[in-house]
């Protein structure tokens, strides 16, 4: 008969080590905490130094994103990127983006498609900066950096709600 | 013919040849020209030499070859072949967004770092020095609808989903080995694919019945399913169970990746966007008959799965009318949390058009909805967690055809 339930709480050990731990795993060195820790949040935390603007980006989309989202960032082969529609359809990232810092962390660890991880971080501001001005966000020459890209507010933000459903029989 | 074959002419001519056996001989063991098909004949024809040998490892028979519907980006569980609740490993679905690594477990590495006291690297062999857990559960695409037209098996309907014995480590104890920080209430799980995939998680989920897994039904993942361990959420959608898990790193707020914003989020119809809509509603679907069998009238047993990622099903209705009446059918026990469990129940049709179709109720008294109720509540742009009643038309030929009218935008 399989378990039907899991236990919540985890066993004990035999023999208490520091605090109750089981002493596996080894300590994580600073090195390598920061070759994998990339992740950027909306307050910024994570950002490198670096910066760029739409023209830097300009270069880098010409010759590393257009062949999948097409020259000014739609009618590619992939879902358009750039898009003001309002009622989100299709949904790109000025109409249903919330955080411009997701931008930076989703191109920096993803792209391009087919080599991912491998633009360098003023590349990566440069071409954050090109579509946020593509989509007609932020001013033609403003400068994106570790400053500047978490203070710029998306069109979408305010839509984003966290799930308040309280279970239940309702279907909502 | 031969002397084991228990027949009164053998017994009573014991060791001495009969014009009778003579002409049988004459026609031929197999397939006689003259005479229709002995009955049992296969069962006596492997009988007549000895077949292969143990092997190290074996492989279905020739005449069975279940298949997973590959595309571009997932492949999908071909559940009207399955029949009972445990999905074979090589059969379980996937969906990729950077495809597979392939990953050494010698060099594999767990980074858990962040609000915790002990930055801490595991190694595969440490993840499974830990006190073991074993689960049963599903996992599920929140994506996992397909509103085909009628020929459309459940296969394409919504193969994006499986369910495995899982085993691995409480993601609590892990937790409780770094020191968590008890101010943490997120946790990003990071993938070493070419996505490098991320979600962030709710501490809550961890200190419940979250886990690093490293075994499916017994033996080491598949490299589709997360070789060599993965992050498993029983009862959310799988996209947040992210696989190849490479790091972990608490934090007191959601890091908004990629996956949590502009995808694996609902757009309702009054313009605002559900975020972390992470647990699977009550769902089912007869899995037989359904597309493309062709029954005859007589008896047969509905079967289908239904499953919850709230906790346990407690009932399964089904309506042969198109939804007129409905009546209870059979759980298969036992019945498990945040598990697919077999329905069966019997059926005579008596030829001429018929609809049927299952609707699941779980724990929380929670009733799969129609796909009406579903629309009517989200409005039309959602593509997320859409769980509808489906339903199998037959036609008075016998064709089982999927109930695509049901689903109209």
């Amino acid at each position: 008969m399989l378990a039907a339930s899991v236990p919540a709480a985890t066993a004990q050990p035999p023999s208490t080590g520091t605090q109750g731990t089981f002493g596996l795993g080894r300590a994580a060195t600073t090195a390598e905490i920061e070759a994998l820790d990339i992740d950027v949040r909306p307050d910024g935390w994570g950002l490198p130094p670096g910066r760029g603007n739409a023209a830097d980006g300009a270069r880098v989309w010409e010759r590393t994103c257009r062949v999948c989202h097409g020259p000014e960032g739609k009618g590619g082969t992939t879902a358009p990127v750039v898009g003001r529609a309002p009622n989100g359809r299709p949904p790109t990232v000025g109409n249903f983006w919330p955080y411009a810092t997701t931008l930076y962390d989703y191109i920096n660890r993803a792209m391009p498609r087919n080599a991912p991880g491998t633009l360098t971080s003023d590349q990566v501001y440069g071409v954050v900066a090109w579509i946020l001005v593509r989509n007609e966000i932020i001013p033609d020459d403003a400068e994106m950096n570790a400053e500047t890209l978490p203070q710029v507010v998306m069109p979408a933000r305010a839509r984003f709600v966290p799930d308040d459903r309280r279970g239940g029989r309702e279907v909502r | 013919m031969s002397r084991r074959t228990n027949s009164r002419i053998a017994q009573s001519k014991r060791g001495r040849l009969t014009r009778r056996d003579l002409l049988a001989r004459a026609a031929g063991v197999v397939g006689a020209a003259a005479t229709a098909p002995v009955a049992g004949q296969q069962s006596i024809d492997t009988t007549r030499r000895p077949g292969r040998g143990p092997n190290g490892l074996d492989q279905r028979s020739p005449f069975v070859t279940p298949r997973r519907d590959p595309s571009s980006t997932s492949s999908r569980t071909p559940l009207q072949d399955l029949r009972g609740t445990i999905t074979p490993a090589d059969l379980h679905f996937e969906r990729h967004h950077g495809g597979v690594p392939e990953i050494d477990p010698g060099r594999y590495e767990l980074l858990v770092h962040g609000m915790v006291d002990r930055p801490t690297v595991f190694n595969l062999a440490d993840l499974q020095r830990f006190p073991a857990t074993s689960r049963t559960c599903f996992l599920e695409c929140s994506g996992n609808l397909r509103r085909g037209g009628p020929e459309t098996p459940p296969q394409m309907v919504c193969g994006l989903t499986s369910q495995t014995e899982w085993t691995g480590v409480m993601l609590s104890a892990l937790f409780a080995e770094v020191g968590a920080d008890p101010d943490a209430t997120w946790f990003l799980a990071e993938g070493q694919d070419a996505a490098v995939m991320t979600r962030s998680i709710p501490t809550e989920k961890a200190f419940d019945d979250a886990m690093v897994v490293y075994a499916q039904n017994g033996d080491a993942l598949m490299p589709g399913n997360g070789y060599p361990a993965r992050l498993l959420l029983p009862g959310w959608e799988g996209n947040a169970s992210v696989k190849w898990l490479r790091r972990i790193e608490l934090a007191d707020q959601p890091f908004m990746t990629r996956e949590e914003t502009s995808k694996y989020t609902d757009p309702l119809g009054d313009g605002t966007v559900r975020q972390f809509s992470f647990v699977m509603d009550a769902r089912s679907i007869i899995t037989d008959p359904a597309y493309p069998r062709v029954i005859e009238p007589g008896w047969h047993e509905i079967r289908g799965l239904a499953w919850s990622g709230r906790g346990r099903i407690t009932n399964v209705e089904v309506s042969v009318d198109g939804g007129d009446s409905w009546e209870q059918a059979a759980l298969q026990g036992p019945v498990l949390p945040k598990a697919h469990v077999r329905f069966r129940h019997p059926w005579n049709w008596t030829g001429g058009p018929a609809e049927i179709m299952s609707r699941a109720t779980d724990e929380t008294g929670y009733v799969q909805p129609t796909w009406e109720t579903l629309r009517a509540a989200r409005g039309p742009n959602t593509r997320y967690h859409q769980n509808p009643i489906t339903s199998w038309t037959i036609t008075g030929g016998g064709r089982v055809l999927f109930g695509s009218e049901r689903l109209q935008a």
